[in-house]
């Protein structure tokens, strides 16, 4: 599969008024209940252009279909409410060459978006523009060039380059998705591992469903992913090149490994091996090979995950007789553990950012999706349901997204598994659209940076 | 190998047998007599690996423990597996739903080493064993109640030639 997409910078006219002076800021440290209201125009392009990128990608009118995919990625975030283009007064075209301010904040826009887009030797160039609408200013202006095919990331990068120019922080579009494919019924799951981008398009399936397959994980610095298949039943740790779709086992265990994940830097992997009834958390160097034994004891320790400067594990244990979650130092010295509330604890997942831990929890029957700090104080639960586990980090370290299994009727039918996003402030919750029912999700670098 | 004990556990489970049975026909409620201190102790979805000899043993929440019933089958189990050295077997270990994903895979992994282990004890060479964990991926109950996830939580022994 082809993943590296070459994006070329042709132009960078970056205005950046002073800080002091921008009048539009986005609070995202709390749950915003107020989205700022922002258009965004229809991307333009002249008539040639237009109908050279109808027939070369079958899109009638590519300026608009870009537009879109900005408009739902800010929407979706919770941050921005992009208002209806029914409304606009000015032409795309005249808009992005010098905006009418009043003919904006009359609809009560705060900030606009316009662009052109063009095609040139069989090339798709983009510009966009953000604009200050209270100000009258330009706050931001940005050209790319790439392949035509390339075009929804053209979407997902301008609605990067706008999110961090507004809320000051990198944004999660240019970026995807791999999970866990399910089908069948709940006694006999088909799974698959697939994998798509952030918004729900161009989902592939990396395996055919012959064995089952687990927990994917993409490596946070290129295009590998780590996931546990039971090829010939004998489950185990692999490896996988999604772009040659090369894959290797990891390690040469006498027993099942599981629960991977990658180091921050990419070049070990951590998970369980599991022996005579008991696992331990090991990793394997993948440059030397090297496999070293991080924990020792007669409980089970699993579900490992680094903090994101590599010095630190946290994981699940249930070596106090339940499952709790522990952290230690990578080296498997210093063992504390962190969770001390009601109920049992799972899955810890490190923040990008370093300073919380996600986790799942279980108590008095109902599942729980939460963050905590890494000493352990300050839990939050975020979302309540029937079943509902393995959050994975946005890259920027403000949304989680997880899975969710619906509770069968009397008769044992009515099984589904769907993925969910929340903020780490508790707000914005919201289906992830899959293809089929889906499961393990994790969420993968930004691409573009 | 205490024969004398083992009688006396045989006795012991038969005399517990009557008495649940005989508990279950007063009871109206089908659930109770099929679970005991949260082990499934129904036979809905046992199969037999010979005249006798059922195929499995079941575990209470979060629990690798096997029970008087469990120790039981699996000494049926050892017998009929000393009657047929040629035989190898997959202890495949199941966890139900309400748990996390890896956490339950070490829980099914852990569970069908509880049933190895005991085979070893009765004379069972472990390279006649192997085991292979499920975690909560193959429920044999797609229920959602206490009932359905008892019977999932469970040791299968399955014949591997």
């Amino acid at each position: 599969m082809k993943i590296k997409i070459k994006i070329f910078f042709i132009a960078l006219l970056i205005l950046f008024p002073f800080k002091s002076l921008a009048l539009i800021e986005v609070d995202i440290t709390r749950g915003n209940l107020s989205p700022l209201p922002l258009a965004v125009s229809p991307l333009s392009s002249d008539k040639d252009d237009q109908q050279a990128l109808q027939k070369e990608l079958d899109i009638k009118d590519l300026g608009l279909e870009i537009s879109k995919i900005v408009e739902n990625n800010l929407k979706k975030s919770g941050l921005f409410n992009p208002l209806n283009k029914d409304a606009f007064l000015q032409k795309p075209d005249i808009a992005h060459l010098k905006p009418r301010f009043e003919d904006w904040s009359l609809i009560k826009a705060q900030a606009l978006i316009t662009g052109k887009v063009n095609f040139e030797d069989d090339k798709l160039r983009v510009e966009f523009r953000l604009w200050d609408v209270l100000a009258g200013k330009e706050m931001l202006a940005l050209a790319f060039t790439t392949v035509p095919k390339n075009w929804r990331r053209v979407g997902h990068i301008i609605s990067d380059k706008v999110y961090e120019r507004l809320t000051g922080e990198k944004g999660y579009f240019d970026t995807r998705i791999i999970y866990v494919s399910e089908k069948g019924p709940k006694t006999q799951r088909i799974k698959k591992l697939a994998i798509m981008d952030q918004d729900g398009f161009n989902t592939k399936y990396l395996t055919l469903g012959n064995e089952l397959v687990l927990t994917p994980r993409f490596n946070p610095t290129n295009q590998m992913v780590t996931y546990l298949s039971y090829f010939k039943n004998l489950p185990r740790v692999y490896l996988l090149d999604i772009e040659t779709g090369m894959q290797e086992v990891v390690g040469d265990f006498p027993g099942m490994t599981f629960a991977p994940r990658f180091s921050p830097n990419g070049k070990k992997i951590i998970m369980s091996f599991a022996m005579d009834g008991n696992s331990d958390i090991y990793t394997m160097d993948l440059e030397n090979r090297i496999v070293e034994r991080i924990t020792n004891h007669p409980s089970i320790d699993t579900s490992p995950s680094y903090s994101p400067d590599g010095k630190y594990i946290a994981f699940n244990s249930d070596r106090s007789g339940y499952q709790q979650i522990y952290v230690m130092k990578s080296d498997g010295s210093k063992v504390k553990r962190i969770s001390f509330g009601k109920g049992l604890y799972g899955t810890p997942v490190w923040s990008p950012r370093g300073d919380l831990i996600a986790f799942t929890k279980l108590h008095k029957g109902k599942f729980y999706i939460g963050v905590m700090r890494t000493d352990g104080k300050g839990e939050r639960l975020l979302t309540e349901n029937y079943y509902q586990e393995a959050p994975s980090w946005s890259p920027n370290g403000r949304v989680l997204i997880f899975y969710r299994e619906t509770k069968t009727d009397s008769k044992g039918e009515g099984f589904s598994a769907k993925l969910w996003s929340i903020d780490l402030t508790g707000y914005n919750e919201r289906l992830v659209d899959t293809e089929t029912d889906a499961s393990d999700p994790s969420w993968s670098s930004l691409l573009s940076n | 190998m205490n024969f004398s004990k083992n009688y006396k556990n045989i006795f012991l489970a038969m005399f517990l047998s009557f008495l649940l049975s005989a508990c279950a026909t007063q009871t109206a409620k089908k659930v109770d007599s099929q679970i005991q201190g949260d082990v499934y102790t129904g036979t809905d979805t046992v199969e037999y690996l010979a005249d006798g000899v059922p195929d499995r043993v079941f575990f209470a929440t979060n629990e690798s423990v096997l029970t008087t019933a469990s120790r039981e089958t699996l000494r049926k189990q050892a017998a009929w597996l000393r009657k047929n050295p040629e035989v190898t077997v997959v202890l495949e270990g199941h966890a139900d739903e309400r748990g996390t994903r890896e956490y339950n895979l070490a829980l099914g992994e852990r569970r069908a080493n509880a049933a190895k282990d005991y085979l070893m004890t009765y004379g069972i060479s472990s390279s006649r064993i192997s085991v292979l964990s499920y975690g909560k991926e193959r429920p044999v109950d797609s229920g959602s109640n206490p009932l359905s996830w008892s019977k999932n939580r469970r040791s299968v022994t399955v014949k591997a030639n």
